[in-house]
């Protein structure tokens, strides 16, 4: 029965985030169709249907897989199959740590919504996107062409600037609460601030959300940050790629997408927590309960963090179509003389004000 | 003409960046909503006269085009349905891109002298710079039928003789008009109004 549960929110937790890459892609072409006054794709269907074009998410995957798989000759064939998997790999394991909801109780059994529990948490996660730019990385260097090669290496040196200002931005909040487990940073988040404010990270931290949410945009390698890929003048890393392989690149960006929100979310936004909502209903500050099965609490819980991401996907996209394209010396320098002292700074300042409020 | 561009220092506001990519997003978060609420108030009947986009959903809705766009050709007629080019090949002279072809042949009405044997346009040739309309003395070709696809699998077919020419042209009318506009030529395409370009017409 434990290997049952385990199977179920794995299961759970691998559907949702696919299904936000899918849904992701359509979301991309309304959304910034609907930005530009533009209507958008709508014109695949299936018997006359055309439902507001959610069909071309089939016909795109269609696409991406009868399409010719190009090897280019001098590349190395081995490396080449091997690097988009490496990317979405990592992309789709920095999952397991995130919790998509609490610790519920029914009866004997407990389910955890979350699939590794893992003392360094959030440290997992960074590796795991750390170990994603192998992916973009090995797929220049195995396409035989400088052009990808050069693509590659911008990733690897935006990746690993914008990681460092990444992983500065949270040290504040590990000093809040005291812990790398994320599960555990969003049950803190589930107190209330002078009886009835949620107290979630964005409160004690206003300028590292900031910092925070502007990096993980950097990691997802997206406009405004897209120099390493550049798909429509310069040519980025995956310009040897075609069919499912280059599909499995793209695939990689909306996943990455969906994981900077997920963190935000658990790390700024209180994760599943539902204002008010306890383990077992809820509880208004100004008086007044609502009792609620475990099963209500859970699927609210989990329906509350599936929404919160999905607003932060809808911001992100939101920045994507709004930006142009940093240039790649104002890139690195906004992220090294700009946010990394900003970070730095939130950092002693948190810190003071950890020391003086514990005393 | 050139458009100088004022430049000048950015003030502090603007060099912080952060404050000036807020007022980006609300633009486009501003566009968003309005065309959102637009496409959900049409799906439930309200608001059709406004639009949620500025784009034509083109093979279904149309451009409307200016009545002085230079369009597909035809040839105009007599009372009779007999051509009214006198095959003077004024046109084909005129003509910079060598597209048009005539052969003259004898009228049978003293008055008129000459007619088109044959008057064939290669399309594939035709540069659409109206000259053959400009030098037609006898307003026997015109380029207003409004239609702008013309496409075809083989070289030949782009070649329009005098049948497909007239085919499009009306007879002219009993009181003495001689000359069709553009919403009477058939054939044309049916037009998707916009609503801003037709008050503009109205004006």
């Amino acid at each position: 029965m434990e290997y049952l549960i385990s199977f179920g929110v794995v299961f759970f937790v691998f559907n949702v985030i696919m299904g936000f890459g899918a849904i992701l892609t359509w979301m991309e072409r309304k959304q910034s169709a609907l930005m530009q006054d533009r209507i958008g794709a709508n014109r695949a269907d299936i018997l006359g249907f055309r439902v507001l074009g959610l069909f071309h998410i089939l016909a795109d995957s269609i696409k991406m897989f009868t399409k010719q798989d190009f090897i280019p000759p001098e590349g190395n064939r081995v490396l080449h199959t091997v690097a988009p998997m490496v990317a979405l790999l990592f992309a789709l394991l920095a999952f397991a740590v995130i919790p998509f909801g609490g610790i519920y109780e029914f009866g004997e059994y407990t389910v955890s919504l979350q699939i590794l529990n893992l003392n360094i948490g959030i440290l997992y996660v960074f590796a795991m996107m750390s170990m994603g730019i192998y992916g973009f990385v090995l797929a220049g260097w195995a396409s035989a062409n400088n052009y990808a090669l050069l693509g590659g290496i911008r990733a690897s040196a935006q990746m690993i600037s914008y990681e460092i200002t990444m992983g500065a931005t949270i040290i504040g909040i590990l000093m809040i609460y005291g812990t790398l487990e994320l599960q555990e940073m969003v049950i803190a988040q589930g107190q209330l601030l002078l009886g009835w404010i949620p107290a979630w990270g964005i409160l004690y931290q206003p300028l590292g959300c900031a910092l925070f949410m502007t990096a993980a945009m950097a990691e997802t390698k997206r406009v405004p940050f897209d120099v390493p890929e550049g798909e429509s003048e310069i040519i980025g890393y995956f310009v040897e790629y075609s069919g499912m392989k280059f599909g499995m690149f793209f695939m990689t960006d909306f996943i990455e997408t969906v994981l900077a929100s997920a963190l935000t979310v658990t790390l700024f936004f209180g994760g599943w927590q539902v204002p008010f909502l306890y383990a077992d209903g809820f509880h208004f500050p100004w008086g007044g309960e609502l009792a609620l099965p475990v099963i209500a609490v859970m699927l609210l819980q989990a329906g509350a963090f599936i929404v919160k991401v999905f607003l932060f996907c809808f911001f992100f996209l939101l920045v994507r179509w709004t930006l142009p394209r940093f240039r790649w010396d104002q890139l690195m320098q906004l992220g090294w003389t700009l946010m990394l002292p900003l970070s730095v700074l939130n950092i002693v300042v948190t810190g003071l004000i950890v020391l003086l409020v514990n005393g | 003409m050139a458009i100088k561009v004022e430049e000048r220092e950015l003030n502090l506001i603007e060099r912080l960046y952060l404050v000036e990519v807020l007022r980006g997003l609300v633009i486009t978060t501003r566009h968003f909503f309005r065309n959102l609420f637009i496409h959900i108030a049409q799906l439930f009947g309200f608001a059709q006269d406004q639009r949620g986009g500025v784009t034509y959903q083109y093979p279904e809705e149309r451009r409307p085009i200016a009545p002085r766009v230079r369009t597909l050709h035809r040839l105009t007629k007599r009372e009779d349905g007999s051509p009214r080019c006198v095959a003077c090949m004024m046109c084909e002279t005129v003509c910079p891109a060598k597209c048009i072809y005539i052969v003259a042949g004898e009228h049978p009405n003293p008055q008129i002298e000459k007619y088109p044997v044959r008057f064939d346009i290669d399309l594939g040739l035709c540069v659409f710079c109206g000259y053959c309309v400009e030098a037609c003395p006898e307003d026997a070709i015109r380029m207003d039928t409004g239609i702008l696809e013309f496409s075809s699998y083989s070289r030949e077919g782009m070649i329009y003789d005098m049948r497909r020419l007239l085919e499009r042209s009306p007879l002219p009318s009993s009181a003495g008009r001689t000359t069709a506009t553009v919403d009477e030529a058939p054939g044309l395409p049916s037009v998707a109004v916009h609503p801003e370009i037709e008050q503009e017409k109205a004006s």
